[in-house]
């Protein structure tokens, strides 16, 4: 199991035959995805990287069976392009841009709701990295040979970051479930809360790591969701310790306005809450091992 | 992007919110030419920072003839005001705000912004106003008003009057004050901004309600479509290494440290910085290349951290996705050659094409330290700082 996406589910990619998507999506096919086409309006019913080429999302869920959409199409465009993919009853969306006006994400979360919750979609992102299911799929932008298929959930704002994770966790044997990628913006479609709710869920992942960082109240809810709700370990890491107050750090997110904002007082909500939360980002990996190692099983499952 | 308080308040007075006579000056001539323009007995001499708490640091003065006003110009204009949000540098005035004093019967606080727990436009509001939100809700967390905006509809007449009649304003006043919580909504929501501030919104003795002071924060993502707004930028506010850094498409903050940082990702960024203090220093920088970085976005990365001179040493943390490790090794080669750093320089690569971006750096016969992971990373610059840093520090060129 995973949570999300598996090698089963049909993707197409809107913002298909620019340049990202382009280069992305061979590299999504060579992982293993099942790509089943794209959509760039204007040129339906062309061929791009051997695949049919759609006009509109309606037709490629028509046509293709897609089920789930990476999105690669200009900040400008992308709210349309999400709630287009909304309104053909796409399952998943994963919006990869970053730059999106924060109020056009505004729009989108409102728009949503016009959706019954049984067919709304869930939208992961934007300015994220992705979502990646070890060794199954990958919808995303990362370096695809760094996840191990292993039994840790991986959930995180920043994306290097959770590079990071994911390969300190392979170099001591320990690989991950899913990884996904809730993006730097301060209105994103999935919240931690979202993804943790899945990973307690999904019957293989054994433990979940949370990666995020200073500006905004998800880390603090996800904290007291995980000490209510959760059976699974949370193992938690917050960047941006050394950020000064006020100052924006490059996502548009990042930003410590209000009191609880900082890292400092998130982790100190952290382990209020019973997390486990990892001192420096050098240690993600060995936090993770001792973690594991208390749930006294498969620390080093396949290699 | 921050505005000043006048520009803030030119564009409130486009939406309906009635703001006092006022005008722009550069110099004391002009300042007293302003307020002969402006007519009346008082005026206000406001300095013009992206700052609050000005009136506090000195930054504004009543005046009640052509000499004080002229006086108070002179005194305020090139002087640094510091206040609690400008740090310990303060910021240089540059330009002035003539305004007529009006005769304040009390005041009111007032304050749009993008919630992000509700993901919605918030409205607080507050009978007490002239001190900062922070200071009202510590002292009467119970004055207080709270009112979301439903996006798909907008702030509704009757919403503005429930906040009006819960400040306790007269029937008169409230029909104002909803002009005023409408034209700001609006104002909001058409320039894209995250913050609209009106503190202090005073009611006059003769029955007016105006604007007093003014605060307007915008979208950086929605600026491509707001020219109007964008071009308000004062470049003049802004650290000119970070403006420096803008037009390079990289994103930079100055710290205090002097370790300077090169990183690809802002989470990465900030966990570098995170890294640095835990191995016992201190980060000069926030630096995040982006994606794709080339070269010459690596070689002008070099040149963002080398102009700090507090930096003694510097970390390159590169975890490649989009970009590429024998790029990045290229840019730093490149840099070196070009700048010639004389501080300690470690490079950390990993990701996509990590082998040919370690050959290249190894092959380049230049003076550097590798670093395979994070924590040897963080170790070897540490060491690197203290080898070189005695006994006062070897500074940049």
């Amino acid at each position: 199991m995973s949570i999300l996406i598996d090698e089963r589910t049909r993707v197409i990619i809107q913002g298909f035959t620019g340049d990202k998507g382009t280069f992305h999506g061979k590299e999504m096919v060579a992982y293993g995805t099942n790509i089943v086409g794209g959509v760039t309006p204007g040129k339906g019913g062309k061929r791009h990287l051997d695949l049919p080429v759609f006009n509109t999302v309606k037709e490629a869920v028509k046509q293709a069976g897609a089920e789930a959409t990476i999105i690669f199409v200009p900040a400008a465009f992308c709210a349309d392009s999400i709630m287009e993919a909304a309104d053909a009853g796409i399952r998943l969306i994963c919006a990869i841009t970053d730059g999106i006006p924060a109020q056009d994400m505004m729009m989108v979360k409102r728009y949503l709701w016009r959706y019954p919750k049984e067919k709304r979609s869930t939208v992961i992102g934007p300015n994220c990295a992705g979502i990646i299911s070890a060794g199954k799929a990958m919808l995303g932008i990362m370096p695809g040979h760094i996840y191990q298929r292993g039994v840790v959930g991986l959930v995180t704002r920043s994306g290097t970051l959770g590079y990071e994770a994911a390969s300190q966790m392979k170099a001591l044997g320990i690989g991950i479930t899913t990884s996904v990628g809730i993006g730097g913006d301060p209105i994103n479609g999935s919240s931690f809360v979202d993804v943790l709710q899945r990973f307690e869920e999904d019957p293989e992942t054994e433990a979940v790591m949370m990666i995020g960082e200073i500006g905004g109240p998800q880390e603090a809810e996800a904290a007291m969701f995980a000490k209510q709700n959760m059976k699974k370990p949370v193992i938690g890491y917050v960047a941006g310790l050394t950020a000064p107050k006020g100052r924006r750090m490059g996502h548009a997110g990042a930003i410590i306005r209000a009191f609880g904002e900082s890292a400092a007082e998130k982790v100190e909500i952290m382990k209020e809450a019973g997390l486990t939360v990892v001192p420096s980002p050098a240690d993600m990996g060995s936090t993770a091992a001792t973690v594991l190692g208390g749930l006294s099983k498969r620390v080093a499952v396949g290699a | 992007m921050d505005i000043h308080e006048y520009q803030a308040k030119e564009l409130l007075a486009g939406f309906g919110v009635a703001i006092p006579r006022g005008g722009v000056a550069y110099s004391p001539e002009q300042a007293v030419y302003r307020a002969s323009e402006i007519g009346g007995a008082r005026w206000a001499v406001k300095a013009q920072i992206h700052s609050g708490a000005r009136g506090k640091a000195g930054g504004i003065k009543l005046c009640s003839n052509e000499d004080e006003v002229r006086q108070a110009a002179k005194s305020l204009l090139g002087r640094r005001l510091v206040t609690h949000q400008t740090g310990a540098e303060g910021r240089t005035v540059h330009r002035l705000y003539i305004e007529a004093a009006v005769p304040i019967e009390r005041e009111i606080y007032l304050g749009f912004v993008l919630d992000r727990k509700t993901e919605r436009v918030m409205i607080v509001a507050s009978a007490q106003g002239g001190m900062e939100i922070e200071e009202i809700s510590e002292k009467s967390p119970e004055a207080i008003i709270r009112s979301t905006v439903e996006p798909a509809v907008g702030l509704t007449s009757f919403q503005a009057r429930e906040i009006a009649f819960a400040l306790a304003l007269d029937s008169a006043q409230v029909t104002r004050a909803v002009t005023v919580l409408l034209g700001c909504y609006r104002a909001f929501r058409d320039l894209d901004a995250t913050m609209v501030e009106i503190n202090p919104l005073v009611a006059t003795t003769d029955g007016q309600l105006l604007a007093l002071d003014c605060k307007m924060t915008f979208d950086d993502n929605a600026l491509f479509r707001r020219p109007n707004v964008s071009e308000l930028r004062d470049y003049a506010e802004e650290d000119p290494r970070e403006s420096q850094a803008a037009e390079y498409g990289i994103n930079y903050v100055a710290l205090d440290g002097e370790i300077g940082c090169i990183v690809n990702g802002a989470g990465l960024a900030m966990g570098t910085m995170d890294l640095i203090k835990h191995a016992g220093s201190s980060p000069a920088n926030f630096l995040d290349v982006g994606g794709g970085a080339s070269p010459e976005k690596v070689c002008n990365a070099f040149r963002l951290v080398l102009a700090d001179p507090k930096v003694k040493a510097i970390l390159v943390n590169i975890f490649a996705g989009i970009n590429r490790c024998d790029w990045v090794a290229q840019g730093v080669v490149n840099a070196v050659q070009e700048l010639k750093p004389t501080v300690p320089l470690v490079v950390r690569l990993a990701g996509t094409n990590v082998e040919e971006g370690r050959r290249i750096l190894r092959e380049s016969g230049l003076d550097l330290v590798t670093a395979d992971t994070l924590t040897e990373a963080a170790e070897k610059v540490v060491a690197a700082l203290k080898t070189a840093g005695t006994p006062a520090g070897k500074g940049t060129p």
